[in-house]
């Protein structure tokens, strides 16, 4: 148990020290690959949790299509203040703000939230059956969702009408 | 290792994408911090699917829906950024006041 509680804790380190990266890098392309690291740390998390299926599609999607479509962006948006950016005059707010959610959800849950002790696998043989019999309805919902933003991007994007 | 670790895990991460969504004035990395708290959400859903609800496992297929619609939600902020930044040259959301009165 010491074992993937070390773990845990390089994972956790690796993950909020990539967050860390990606929200006071000055620089466009480094606060993507932060948050490529973190994402990558999430994966691991879900690995801990016994829920693999999950971290192959973290590593699939965020890993691989998110971060790529954002590199895309940042390419297509070419701003002057590429490795420099600023950030807003309201910063210490938002520290405060932070700190204050973090104070909060950290002492009611040390003081009174749920508990859990023992981890249990999720067999993905069930969780394919339960996507595809009783999810199956919002399931294609959001197969739906995916191909009318797939027609919004692209209506979005294309230059019609402009000059 | 119990529960209580990955919900303080989440709440942390979670704090760390609202201080960017906050702080930041670049739409895109504003993005990439609502990036983090989809994650900080999700590292909590599959955590009380794996502690508390192993029959059922509803937290991890919450998670599943939240990773696609979150998918989704980007690739449409982004078209719209992408739109933002030919018309006015800028993704800095305090220049962005055309909606604002």
């Amino acid at each position: 148990m010491s074992l993937s509680l070390a773990l845990f804790a390089v994972l956790a380190a690796v993950c909020l020290g990539g967050g860390l990266g990606v929200v006071t890098s000055s620089n466009v392309a480094y606060a993507a690959l932060f948050l490529l690291v973190s994402l990558l740390a999430v994966a691991g998390v879900y690995v801990l949790l016994l829920a693999e299926f999950l971290a192959l599609v973290q590593v699939l999607i965020y890993g691989g299509a998110v971060i790529i479509v954002l590199l895309f962006a940042l390419m297509l948006t070419r701003i002057q203040e590429f490795d420099h950016v600023t950030d807003n005059p309201q910063k210490p707010l938002a520290v405060l703000a932070a700190a204050t959610l973090l104070g909060v959800l950290a002492v009611a849950l040390v003081r009174g939230g749920p508990r859990g002790n023992t981890l249990q696998n999720v067999d993905l043989e069930r969780l394919g059956t339960a996507l595809f019999s009783s999810w199956v309805i919002p399931f294609e919902i959001v197969g739906v969702l995916l191909l009318v933003v797939l027609l919004g991007v692209v209506i979005i994007t294309q230059a019609r009408g402009e000059r | 290792m119990t529960l209580l670790h990955f919900q303080l895990l989440s709440a942390a991460l979670f704090a760390i994408g609202m201080y960017g969504v906050l702080a930041r004035k670049n739409a895109v990395l504003i993005l990439l911090a609502i990036e983090l708290m989809l994650n900080a959400v999700n590292i909590n859903f599959i955590a009380y699917a794996a502690y508390r609800d192993p029959e059922r496992f509803l937290g991890q297929i919450i998670a599943l829906f939240v990773i696609a619609i979150a998918a989704a939600e980007l690739g449409l902020a982004l078209a719209i950024i992408l739109r933002l930044y030919r018309h006015r040259g800028s993704v800095n959301v305090d220049e962005i006041d055309l909606m604002k009165w």
